[in-house]
């Protein structure tokens, strides 16, 4: 009876949305499988992450209220008001942090596999971008509890923002609203995570799985196997498995380890000791507080600022830098730069975090 | 080079700002090049408040500092250094000058002087004391900052220091009969803990209660006017109990009698009832009525701070496992003014009143109680539930693995040719 039924709600369904098609191409495209192919399932898992974050960020804006006046309380509501108000927010927040984390996991995996060589140039770009948007919704969702740490970790991150030569000033007025962290921030930054980030990630999630399921997963360089098992529902299931196991280790952080609130921003008050932005942000929190007040006759702050940025831009357009990898050629010179550019994120982190009065 | 050129550019350099002033001052240029004491006023007077203010050497000792010349700097108007017994008159000269002070702080009082002569230390000094203290050792010499500025003698949590400077020292007060324990005794007080430990620099010092300028202990009948200037209400209720009449005819001092002085420590309600740690015993005797009131506060206070604490670790232990319980802590906060209020009325000795501040108090607080209870409860349904998602979803997990072993066993089978998987 129950197959019956199975059948025709499949049948209405494969009617109208061609269903059919789909699994069909799921079961031709195939994945690759080495020993390295552990590493595809972080990807998978981001976007797994990513659907966890739509759904939670929804519920939220049901209690959420984006004023300097409401939003903290309205935060302490949904913890200790709504029903199961506290397991949404503890999940959309921890669920945002490792999703960052993953994502830099997902990056690093995908530059040592040097799965950015051609035809998958827009791949990696896109890829990047993702996580530039992931860390600018990390960076505006901070701030909308309005409580003491987000508030002058805000204050912080803008004056960074704003010793950045000729549009320093400038950008620093448009990202607040004015010239200090105020209602128009809060509104801005509102705006910001749940309508601008969220319509421009949608965009490029779109691009960036439409061209991994187009192209295919990348095989390493000089990668000898040959074995591939299909994508649905093989790899599929695979895949199930890791969010599964996500999913267990984001209950236990939200039960034992539920996002703390803080107490409410007073922009009166003095900045605490020891302000820091998000962890993902550190590394470069770090060397800004580490690099000389000047190097030669320039300013050691704007210089490292131009040096993030150029940084980043060269990361960018790896594919394109990265001849020998895009001739099929090992590029060990690449790898080496990778590995330290991830040592040097790790330590600085970690440097943040362990050293006292930094 | 020589020397005396090194050492005369070493001298600007330390006294740039006030060579900035574009005067000549050889007093400076002199007492730099001196040794240690005849050196010191050259050095400190750089940071000195009169020296903010665009004085110098010469508007207190006098004498011409535009010559090079030592006699001729020391001219007839040069005062130099006064003595001990003259040091009040000295400072005197302007701080007690409506007119003087005007023209470089008009809002500082110009009454130190008068007062001082009204303290014991002035009087003393007029009796022929030099040891009695006079303005310098309290402000320091050339080197005197106002009691806003946290190094001053005088700021608020320097002063204990500074008087315990001669009043701690046994040596020193021997010859006056003093003890010596007020500086150690205040440490351990519960004002002490409000000054150093919580930085409240409103909590009372030796000069709020002794004055400053017009230092004098206070009497007997002065001591609970001094108390009452903070404590306002304990002070109302203490006038109305039967126990103002009672200590006027003891001639006993009020609030020291019970709270001490100088180490007045952290009032709590072990001081209350009529066991051997409590006040109340040492007057009451067993059978009197006193003794019955002090027995029944204890046991209303005792009832009320237990189901305090109570209240609080159980809002605390929630806490501790992540349940929001911020609005019960408001609550119990609240309910901690109501515990204060309510050790304050037994200054009153109103029984009604206590026991109806007791019950309002014990109302609200089993509201934090239940508020405590759910929080609890809730956190025990978060893990409950967490350990039954967990279970589902290793189920599920472990039904996923199954399936991929099979799928991979049966990709195995096809890619040799074998048979179909078990």
């Amino acid at each position: 009876m129950a197959t019956k039924i199975g059948q025709s709600v499949w049948k209405f369904l494969d009617e109208r949305f061609m269903l059919s098609a789909l699994v069909a191409f799921g079961k031709k495209k195939t994945v690759p499988e080495h020993r390295r192919s552990f590493w595809y399932f972080f990807g998978g898992i981001c976007l797994f992450l990513t659907g966890i974050q739509i759904a939670t960020g929804i519920m939220l804006l049901l209690y959420y209220t984006p004023t300097v006046e409401g939003a903290h309380e309205s935060v302490l509501f949904i913890m200790s008001g709504v029903k199961f108000g506290w397991l949404i927010r503890s999940v959309h927040s921890w669920t945002a942090n490792l999703l960052i984390g993953l994502l830099f996991v997902h990056m690093f995996s995908t530059f040592f596999l040097k799965a950015y060589r051609k035809p998958r140039e827009l791949t990696w770009i896109s890829g990047f971008l993702l996580l530039v948007l992931f860390m600018a919704f990390g960076f505006s969702g901070y701030l909308l509890p309005w409580n003491e740490l987000s508030y002058f970790a805000t204050r912080v991150g803008t004056d960074i923002a704003a010793s950045l030569p000729f549009i320093g000033p400038w950008l620093k007025t448009v990202i607040l609203g004015g010239p200090e962290v105020g209602q128009a921030t809060l509104s801005r930054f509102f705006w910001f995570h749940v309508a601008l980030l969220p319509l421009a990630a949608l965009a490029l999630i779109g691009i960036h799985v439409y061209l991994v399921q187009t192209l295919g997963m990348s095989k390493p360089v000089g990668e000898k196997s040959t074995k591939e098992i299909s994508f649905f529902p093989d790899f599929l299931y695979k895949d199930a498995l890791g969010w599964t196991l996500i999913l267990v280790i984001i209950g236990v952080l939200c039960v034992f380890l539920p996002w703390e609130i803080g107490p409410k921003a007073d922009p009166l008050s003095s900045t605490p000791i020891g302000i820091k932005p998000e962890w993902y942000f550190t590394f470069m929190f770090t060397t800004l507080k580490l690099v000389p007040a000047h190097i030669l006759s320039f300013e050691g702050e704007k210089l490292a600022i131009l040096a993030f940025m150029t940084g980043g831009l060269l990361w960018l357009l790896v594919p394109v830098l990265d001849r020998r990898a895009a001739r099929e050629a090992r590029s060990p010179v690449f790898t080496w730069i990778g590995a330290a550019l991830a040592l040097y994120i790790v330590t600085m982190t970690i440097v943040t975090y362990t050293v006292p009065k930094l | 080079m020589n020397i005396r050129a090194i050492r005369l550019f070493a001298a600007a350099a330390l006294f740039a700002p006030l060579l900035a002033f574009g005067q000549k001052n050889s007093c400076v240029e002199c007492h730099s090049q001196l040794d240690d004491e005849l050196k010191a006023p050259a050095a400190a007077f750089a940071g000195d408040i009169h020296a903010q203010f665009g004085l110098s050497c010469k508007d207190c000792h006098g004498g011409d500092p535009t010559q090079d010349d030592v006699d001729k700097a020391k001219d007839r108007s040069f005062k130099g250094a006064p003595s001990r017994q003259d040091v009040p008159q000295f400072c005197g000269g302007c701080h007690a000058n409506v007119t003087a002070m005007r023209a470089f702080n008009p809002g500082l009082r110009t009454d130190q002087l008068s007062q001082y002569w009204t303290s014991r230390h002035g009087q003393r000094l007029k009796a022929g004391d030099t040891k009695a203290a006079v303005c310098t050792d309290c402000h320091g010499v050339h080197g005197i900052q106002t009691a806003k500025y946290p190094k001053s003698p005088t700021f608020p949590w320097n002063i204990p220091q500074t008087c315990g400077h001669c009043h701690a020292d046994p040596e020193y007060m021997a010859a006056y009969k003093l003890p010596t324990n007020q500086l150690e005794d205040y440490k351990a007080s519960v004002h002490a803990d409000a000054l150093y430990e919580k930085k409240d620099l409103s909590a009372p010092v030796c000069n709020d209660c002794h004055g400053n300028h017009g230092a004098f202990p206070p009497s007997v009948t002065s001591v609970a006017a001094v108390c009452r200037q903070c404590h306002a209400s304990t002070g109302e209720l203490f006038m109305k109990s039967p126990h103002k009449a009672a200590f006027d005819e003891l001639g006993a001092g009020e609030c020291e009698v019970c709270h001490g002085h100088h180490k007045i420590l952290h009032p709590t309600t072990a001081m209350i009832g009529t066991d051997q740690a409590a006040t109340c015993a040492e007057c009451h005797d067993k059978g009197s009525v006193g003794y019955e009131v002090a027995a029944e506060f204890r046991s209303e206070l005792d009832g009320f701070e237990s189901g305090y604490r109570t209240a609080e670790g159980l809002l605390a232990r929630a806490k501790s496992k992540g349940v929001e319980v911020s609005d019960a802590e408001f609550e119990l906060q609240d309910v901690n003014t109501l515990l204060v209020s309510a050790k304050n009325l037994t200054h009153g000795l109103d029984r009604a009143e206590v026991a109806k501040a007791v019950t309002d108090g014990e109302k609200s607080l089993a509201e934090v109680r239940l508020a405590g209870e759910k929080a609890l409860d809730e956190a025990r349904f978060r893990r409950r539930g967490l350990a039954v998602t967990t279970a589902l979803l290793a189920l599920f997990g472990v039904a996923l693995a199954l399936k991929i072993r099979h799928m991979n066993r049966a990709r195995r089978a096809k890619e040799g040719g074998g048979g179909s998987p078990s």
